[in-house]
């Protein structure tokens, strides 16, 4: 599109960071979510204190809950992280979905193919594939925006539906697994990323998500990079004048925010899952928007909201086995929380009202 | 003879500066008066102020010799005032038809536009102030003269009786001037009463019946356009007025540092901006490049920068040809820049003080290798430009946005003299500052040139000018049209130069 | 083997028709929206909800055309919440948009559960008829083509004309155009801003609305987890292809419409993976973007508007 749209989505951005400066608003958007969703289950019968009880035991009661929890915010983690370091830039990239997906295709691919290898260069190399190949699928955004001035918001997302179908083909047809519907194979066990805590599904998987949260909290805080890219997110002009390529920028960034989904794409593959199966990712880039969102913009903020939606997704399943709430109760809740976290005005206005 | 509008000791002050102080201004009915003076003179606030964008701290407004108070540009139309600014309000898409009649469209049938009875309104203006528009046009389309007699004729379609032309020949060409002219006439032949802003003498003498020339802030006088020459007008605009002396240090070995030929550009919007730029600056000199802004000094610096393309011509930097020079190539040839909007280009209001502090240094000095920032070196830095160039702050962390208009400038000074440049482009690097800043940041420009930096001091206040440099050169529409020492001329001349006057 | 004309014939055309519709109603309100400056991604999740209201209503009351008034109606109070954060609040227009996409997507499954046990689909409802124009169905050549079609479908063009003559021919038009365009000017003339911002946020919401009635009580006569499959989506592909114009939209829609309506041919023939097919609307769109197919400029900048 044009810059006016790079121009409204940077000032939002600047806007958002504002706004979400300061735990407060955060734990203010969570909660009027939970209020909100307490009415819709109150008016569909149930009781929501009970139910958000059973969500609570079913996430952090017992160390089976903790693991699963944390199995489900290690994709997250990676998708909240790839938001947040395109998003310093000034670049909206709501397209994490498709990284994911196609980071998680890639390294099942070489997880199935190179047999050969040891562990030690397997699952490196695995990983590495579903970085690049994640990063490159960014970087398209990104020569689409510096080259025709194309706006990543709407490549991204369509880049998402072309990396849904084209992932999807790959595993209906020329890696469809034989007697199998829409998935392929599964990987070597050279590939498999060690699960450590059975019987949950966690995987080395989050310690790689622990250790990309930390480069990244690195990279903007300490490095020439990080702090280029945040000069171009705030005012490119001035980082024009300070020597600062804005286009070199751009593209760095949605590469390294591509990378950041597509290894976790990776390693939900190589950790969990151990075969791509199409629609393995219940909106695993979503999740990440939203967190990064409401974990302020800042990669520990990220991680604890990560966390928190990972607890709503395996504390959900628990509650719904045991209150019969049905599941989508926790998308609600999502959804909900990034309204709220859309417009920090609102809830301004309503700690002001609060305070009088 | 009835007054059109009278305002009576009217005063308006701005944080830190006195923007209309106890101004007497009375416009005749059918006359087309000029509000000459410099940028900052006061013209455009004392204008805003009889449209009711601001409301004035002291004094009374009278329309047809009825008092009143304007509260708001809405309340000013119905009063019959109109205005037409620089910056047009007219939306690109719609036709200059659909403009003109923005929120008063006529309906047929209850709610259908009425194409044909707009049309026939609309061009009995035309007609009658023989403005000349084609009203199907859309109006992005149109060149920027023609937009802005759509605009007049939306004023006049508002039933504006008193027009206000602010600084209306800005962005037209030579000829569109003429048009224009043609139709200021054609108004006054109406009953029109029109005020029209402007800086440049030559024009404000052609057109206008009787002329009102405002310096800081005070009307100097009002005059006949007949009784008036350009020398007069232009002794009353700039007055006489050296406010700072400088010690300079004598001059030894001087050789060129940047060397401009034949530099021609485009501006944002495609119009010629300079149109072969000649100039040489020196080391141990300030070249003052004084003009009134929109001449193309921000397009100069652009270049110079290499922020903009030059269309010709080359710039030369100690002997390298730098035309194509990437900026940070340009930073690491030493060439410190002050820009002319401190908030655009200068700083990250966001950053820290001393984040802003190693801008254009954090590939190199402020690195630690080719990845990390060096904080150590970072940090001491930052303390030690902090104190030489009393950049006043709780701590280096605080962000910018919490310090002064001035402390922030002094940032950007810290930053750029603190790399001994070897070329400063300093642009309008006093503006929006208090006393002791301006004094603070004129005295570092004279330590540069002392130092033996070539400095480049464009500037609208030719005080300062006047004050700091050793040879000035004046830019007038996109051309060098004198450079002289400053011994060999004077501020008279230097002031009709850069009104577009001529040289006799 | 399988004949050309087992694809493409009568039947094609006719479905492509029928595809188009709800992306053409989805990407009329789009461009509402977006003309008064608001970007509106959320009209999947405002048709996915209308969808399932429809069906609501009608499984409750036996009567499909309410179910559509009820739908149109869902659309434009969840156009309201999107106006009322975009507005009111100047919140992000983008992450707004998406929190109404999950809020629908977690809602309506929801709900589904709730009210009819299963997460997959609703039980049957009464649906609308389609209808035979007479005349025009002894056409030959596009007489069968044209002449039976649900009356939504019918009321597609209608639908568009309408949205012409309002921005073309009315002074609401010129108004909406420019408080999307120059919100300062629009304002100086006189126009309430706020108002038109909200109004075409709100339309943009009761046409996806229609839209989702449609693919709920007409295309089918049940709603299904996730049944707009991106439509809302493809609609503002098609708002982009369409170039903001009414009839623009309209092309743009018969073209992604032909596309579903040949993949879903081409799926039941077998020949070509349906993946490859479905690509082609988002490959499209950025080939637009990238301007390959003409430079695609916006109506308006999608800054929120501060009175000063």
């Amino acid at each position: 599109m044009t810059e006016r749209l790079t121009g409204a989505a940077r000032r939002a951005l600047a806007d958002l960071r504002r706004g979400s400066e300061g735990a407060l608003f955060q734990v203010a958007a969570i909660l009027l979510a939970f209020i909100v969703g307490a009415l819709v289950l109150y008016a569909s019968g149930y009781d929501p204190v009970s139910a958000y009880a059973a969500m609570l035991r079913g996430a952090f009661g017992d160390m089976y809950g903790v693991g699963q929890t944390l199995t489900q915010a290690t994709p997250i983690i990676f998708t909240s992280l790839a938001f947040l370091v395109s998003s310093k830039a000034g670049l909206f990239n709501i397209g994490a979905e498709g990284q994911f997906l196609v980071g998680a295709f890639t390294s099942a691919i070489v997880g199935i193919y190179l047999v050969e290898l040891p562990w030690v260069l397997h699952i490196p190399l695995a990983l590495l594939v579903g970085a690049i190949t994640g990063g490159a699928w960014g970087l398209i955004a990104a020569v689409l925006k510096t080259r025709f001035n194309a706006h990543e918001v709407i490549t991204t997302m369509m880049l998402t539906y072309v990396a849904t179908y084209l992932t999807g083909y790959m595993v209906n047809y020329p890696f469809k697994a034989p007697g199998w519907v829409s998935q392929t194979v599964k990987i070597a066990p050279s590939a498999e990323l060690p699960r450590i805590l059975p019987p949950t599904q966690l995987s080395a998987g989050i310690l790689v998500a622990l250790a990309l949260v930390a480069f990244t909290a690195y990279l903007l805080r300490k490095t020439i990079l990080g702090f280029e890219l945040r000069a171009i997110g705030l005012n490119p002009s001035a980082a024009e004048s300070a020597g600062i390529s804005i286009n070199r920028g751009i593209m760095t960034a949605m590469f390294l925010s591509g990378a950041m989904a597509g290894l976790g794409g990776a390693c939900e593959i190589l950790g969990v899952h151990r075969r791509f199966i199409e629609g393995f990712s219940p909106g695993y880039g979503w999740d990440g928007l939203a967190v990064a969102l409401v974990g302020g913009l800042d990669p520990v903020g990220s991680l604890l909201a990560s966390i928190l939606f990972g607890a709503l997704r395996s504390g959900g399943m628990i509650m719904t086995r045991s209150t019969k709430v049905p599941l989508d109760i926790v998308i609600i809740l999502q959804g909900l929380v990034i309204i709220f976290v859309a417009a920090p005005a609102f809830i301004r206005s309503l700690l002001k009202r609060r305070r009088k | 003879m009835t007054l059109a509008v009278q305002m009576q000791g009217i005063t308006k002050v701005f944080p830190g500066v006195v923007a209309n102080d106890h101004i007497d201004f009375s416009v005749e009915k059918g006359e087309i008066h000029g509000l000459l003076g410099e940028n900052g003179a006061g013209k455009t606030v004392l204008m805003s102020i009889l449209y009711g964008m601001y409301h004035p701290d002291e004094g009374r407004i009278l329309v047809d010799e009825k008092e009143v108070r304007v509260d708001s540009p809405a309340h000013a139309m119905r009063l019959g005032i109109g205005m037409v600014h620089q910056h047009f309000m007219l939306v690109p898409s719609l036709t200059v038809l659909e403009n003109i009649t923005l929120g008063r469209e006529p309906v047929s049938n209850g709610f259908l536009l009425d194409r044909e009875r707009m049309h026939r309104d609309v061009k009995e203006f035309c007609d009658r102030y023989r403005l000349d528009v084609d009203l199907s046009a859309p109006v992005y389309m149109l060149p920027v003269g023609v937009q802005q007699r759509v605009e007049i004729l939306k004023a006049l379609y508002r039933g504006a009786a008193i027009l206000i032309l602010d600084e209306p020949t800005a962005v037209l060409t030579p000829v569109e001037v003429e048009e224009l002219f043609t139709a200021v006439r054609a108004l006054r032949t109406e009953g029109k009463t029109v005020i029209f802003i402007s800086h440049k003498l030559r024009e404000v003498l052609a057109i206008c019946d009787r002329i009102t020339v405002l310096k800081h802030g005070r009307v100097v006088d009002t005059v006949a356009a007949g009784d008036a020459s350009e020398d007069r007008l232009a002794e009353m605009m700039v007055g006489r007025k050296i406010v700072y002396e400088f010690q300079k240090r004598s001059v030894t070995d001087q050789r060129p540092v940047l060397t401009v030929k034949g530099l021609t550009a485009l501006s944002d919007r495609g119009l010629s901006a300079l149109r072969g730029i000649d100039l040489e600056v020196r080391s141990q000199e300030i070249m003052g490049l004084a003009g009134v802004e929109g001449n193309g000094q921000t397009e100069l610096v652009e270049v110079l920068t290499g922020l903009r393309e030059a269309t010709e011509g080359t710039v030369i930097l100690h002997g390298l040809d730098i035309t194509r020079a990437t900026p940070l190539e340009r930073i690491r040839m030493g060439v410190a820049h002050i820009p002319e909007d401190r908030y655009k280009r200068g700083v990250v209001t966001d950053f820290s003080v001393m984040e802003n502090l190693i801008m254009c240094g954090q590939r190199d000095r402020f690195a630690r290798n080719s990845v990390a920032l060096d904080f150590t070196e970072a940090s001491i830095c930052s303390d030690e430009m902090m104190r030489d160039y009393q950049i006043q702050a709780p701590d280096k962390d605080t962000p910018l946005r919490n310090l002064s208009g001035g402390n922030q400038q002094r940032v950007v000074v810290a930053r750029e003299f603190s790399r001994s440049p070897r070329l400063v482009l300093a642009a309008q690097p006093t503006r929006g500052l208090d006393v002791g800043a301006t004094e603070y940041v004129r005295g570092k420009l004279v330590e540069m040139r002392d130092n033996g930096a070539a400095v480049l001091l464009i500037s609208a206040d030719l005080d300062e000018v006047w004050a700091l440099s050793d040879r000035i050169a004046v830019i007038y529409e996109g051309r060098i049209v004198a450079v002289k020492p400053v011994g060999e001329t004077t501020e008279h001349e230097i002031g009709l130069l850069m009104a577009g006057g001529r040289n006799d | 083997m399988v004949d050309l004309l087992d694809v493409i014939n009568v039947g094609l055309f006719a479905a492509a028709i029928r595809m188009a519709t709800p992306i053409v109603y989805a990407a009329l309100g789009g461009m509402f929206s977006e003309r008064v400056g608001v970007v509106n991604i959320g009209m999947e999740g405002i048709m996915l909800t209308s969808a399932l209201g429809g069906v609501t209503v009608s499984y409750y009351t036996g009567n499909p055309w309410l179910g559509v008034a009820a739908a149109v109606a869902i659309g434009g109070l969840m156009g309201l919440v999107h106006a009322v954060v975009t507005v009111k609040y100047a919140g992000n227009q983008i992450v707004s948009g998406t929190g109404l996409n999950i809020l629908a997507m977690g809602f309506t499954a929801y709900m589904s559960q709730i009210l009819w046990g299963s997460r997959g689909a609703s039980e049957s409802v009464a649906s609308i008829e389609d209808i035979t124009i007479p005349f025009l169905s002894d056409v030959p050549v596009i007489g069968p083509i044209i002449g039976t079609h649900s009356p939504l479908v019918y009321l597609m063009p209608v639908v568009t004309v309408i949205c012409y003559v309002v921005l073309f021919r009315t002074p609401l038009g010129l108004h909406i155009r420019a408080v999307g365009e120059h919100p300062t000017a629009a304002e100086t003339a006189g126009i309430d801003v706020v108002r038109i911002k909200y109004m075409g946020v709100i339309v943009s919401g009761m046409l996806s609305g229609l839209g989702g009635a449609f693919l709920s009580l007409s295309h089918l006569n049940l709603f299904a987890r996730g049944m707009t499959g991106g439509r809302g989506f493809i609609a503002l592909a098609a708002l982009i292809f369409g170039k903001w114009m009414p009839f623009g939209v309209l092309e743009a829609g018969l073209l992604f419409g032909f596309a579903d309506a040949l993949q879903m041919r081409l799926q039941s023939l077998g020949i070509l993976p349906p993946q490859i097919i479905l690509m082609i609307p988002y490959v499209l769109t950025v080939a637009v973007l990238a301007g390959v197919v003409g430079k695609a400029k916006p109506p308006s900048d999608y800054k929120p508007y501060k009175r000063e």
